[in-house]
């Protein structure tokens, strides 16, 4: 089932501090599936975000062009607090997204939901089970400022998903983390994934996308120039070319299929480097 | 005597909650090593101390035989530059240039050495460009290398990186190893902090791993990610090609692609299985 459908966006914001453009964007996110955007920083990627999540045409000005449907509604006509409550946003920089208003991890993850105006035994109810899922019950009364950067962003994805959307934007969650609290990080995204959650994610670690995404948009220069399944896109040398970069499987098979244009099947995990590398050698 | 000592060093903050227990450790001038470990590892506390943001609680640190609890941070930092994890901890001007400048003028450098500094290190780490704008408006990637640029104009003798590799497309890591080869050549010191090992093989020889406060290794790359005991007390992560080779049972202990591809192109040449 098609949720979101992108056609010929283009976008410039009215202010440009170094922010980019879009250009001609067409796509189609399917319910269920994730959705990893590459790119070098620049490329648009967090100003794509933008959009599907409606900061633009909603808070930032400037001309959208084209349409970005969701649900089949153009984004100019969602109301913003239907929209916040249908797609949830993890920001790049947790600092960024902590309310600042509230003293504890507990009433933080609680913020969002006492917006909506649900009951309090209601709130506890799924405050609760958000700590428990994402193993953050050594936090819940901690002040939030105090916490370490692993820590925060697992704060900032209990906060977003406390509050059930359907969809999830999800713009850099572990660039600031160690290699096992970014291992957490991508559990707690499988789990949601398990659980028939859309999800779009901007990510630098192309071994961990080639992992868990199902299709790859690789964006340069605001506009998206190849977009596909994951094993189509993470196996193409043209990603280079974007200097979006590629899995270290796939840069291996590379060398090697420069070296012997026999081996043809470049792997982008290590399961397929692993078989690929071993019919090779019976060959 | 090493240019940078670090003799039986412990820190224990005033909540009392110990960040490095008695590390020791040697590093020459013109050396580059990459840190690496957990968060928590104790690895900022360590290099903090370094430039003399800390004083060890406990042992002494010597910088070209300057003991740092004897000399201010301001002295020390003249030797030692630390450029912060988070460029937001460190920036404070309105604009790149004047962020830049901050420091020689502190120093009293005429105005004219102030502005050929400015402009050929902000050349070197590519933010040119951007020297008019708020250094808020820039990217957090692009800010990082504001502060860098602030760290190199001082040109000081030992330059420490805390996760410069943190939130970094592969354009600027490709700056980054350009950045670190640079100083190589001027003979400057490198210490880096970085989560990526896959930066770590193709930038490092010497590497220091840290775990629960301690140093609990310090030797080649190729002894670190090939020492199952150290990775996992460590918690840190075998390079990606490494791990492949492991899971074939290949020998050699294999860190990079180059070396993977050498390796199984000789094997097969010789008829025989990985």
């Amino acid at each position: 089932m098609e949720l979101i459908r992108a056609k010929n966006i283009n976008y410039k914001y009215p202010i440009n501090d170094g922010q980019s453009t879009l250009k001609n964007v067409n796509f189609s996110i399917q319910k269920g599936e994730l959705y990893s955007i590459i790119g070098k920083n620049g490329a648009g990627k967090t100003t794509l975000c933008n959009v599907i999540r409606g900061f633009i045409p909603h808070f930032h000005r400037g001309e959208l062009g084209g349409e970005l449907l969701i649900e089949g509604k153009d984004i100019r006509e969602w109301d913003m607090s239907d929209l916040a409550s249908k797609i949830g946003f993890i920001f790049q920089n947790p600092f960024t997204q902590i309310s600042g208003v509230k003293d504890t991890v507990f009433d933080e993850i609680a913020y969002g939901l006492e917006n909506l105006g649900v009951e309090i035994d209601d709130i506890k109810k799924r405050v609760e089970q958000i700590i428990d899922l994402l193993g953050i019950g050594d936090l819940a009364d901690k002040n939030p400022y105090e916490l370490s950067g692993g820590q925060k962003q697992r704060v900032a994805f209990a906060a977003v998903i406390v509050m059930d959307p359907d969809i999830l934007v999800i713009d850099e969650p572990t660039s600031q983390l160690d290699p096992k609290g970014t291992k957490d990080i991508f559990e707690i995204i499988k789990f949601l994934k398990e659980k028939g959650k859309t999800i779009i994610l901007v990510e630098h670690k192309l071994e961990l996308i080639a992992e868990h995404s199902d299709y790859v948009f690789v964006m340069d220069d605001g506009e998206i120039m190849l977009d596909g399944k994951v094993d189509e896109v993470l196996s193409m040398p043209k990603v280079l070319d974007y200097d979006a970069g590629l899995p270290q499987y796939a840069l291996l098979g590379i060398e090697m299929n420069r070296k012997d244009p026999d081996f043809n099947q470049i792997p982008i995990n290590k399961s397929q480097a692993e078989l690929e590398i071993n019919k090779w050698l019976q060959r | 005597m090493s240019f940078i000592q670090i003799k039986d060093v412990s820190f224990v903050y005033p909540n009392e909650f110990t960040a490095v227990h008695k590390i020791s450790a040697s590093i020459e001038k013109g050396e580059k090593l990459a840190i690496v470990g957990q968060n928590g590892a104790g690895k900022t506390t360590t290099v903090k101390m370094m430039n003399g943001l800390l004083k060890p609680t406990k042992g002494d640190i010597e910088i070209d035989g300057l003991n740092t609890k004897d000399y201010t941070t301001a002295q020390i930092s003249r030797h030692v530059g630390y450029v912060f994890q988070n460029p937001d901890d460190q920036i404070f001007h309105s604009d790149v240039y004047s962020e830049i400048a901050y420091g020689p003028k502190t120093i009293g450098l005429s105005d004219d050495e102030i502005s050929s500094r400015v402009y050929s290190v902000a050349e070197l780490v590519g933010i040119d460009g951007f020297l008019d704008e708020n250094p808020y408006n820039l990217p957090f990637s692009t800010r990082k290398f504001v502060t860098i640029a602030c760290v190199l104009v001082m040109d000081v003798d030992v330059v420490i990186l805390d996760e410069p590799t943190a939130g970094q497309d592969h354009v600027g890591m490709v700056q980054i190893s350009k950045l670190i080869d640079y100083l190589q050549k001027k003979n400057k010191t490198v210490i880096t902090i970085t989560h990526d090992m896959e930066f770590v093989v193709n930038n490092f020889e010497r590497v220091i791993v840290m775990a629960n406060k301690q140093i609990i290794a310090d030797k080649n790359k190729r002894e670190i990610f090939w020492d199952n005991n150290v990775i996992e007390e460590s918690n840190i992560k075998q390079p990606y090609i490494s791990e492949l080779a492991n899971d074939m049972n290949m020998g050699n202990r294999i860190l990079s692609i180059d070396e993977f591809v050498e390796h199984v192109f000789s094997n097969k040449k010789e008829g025989a299985t990985v």
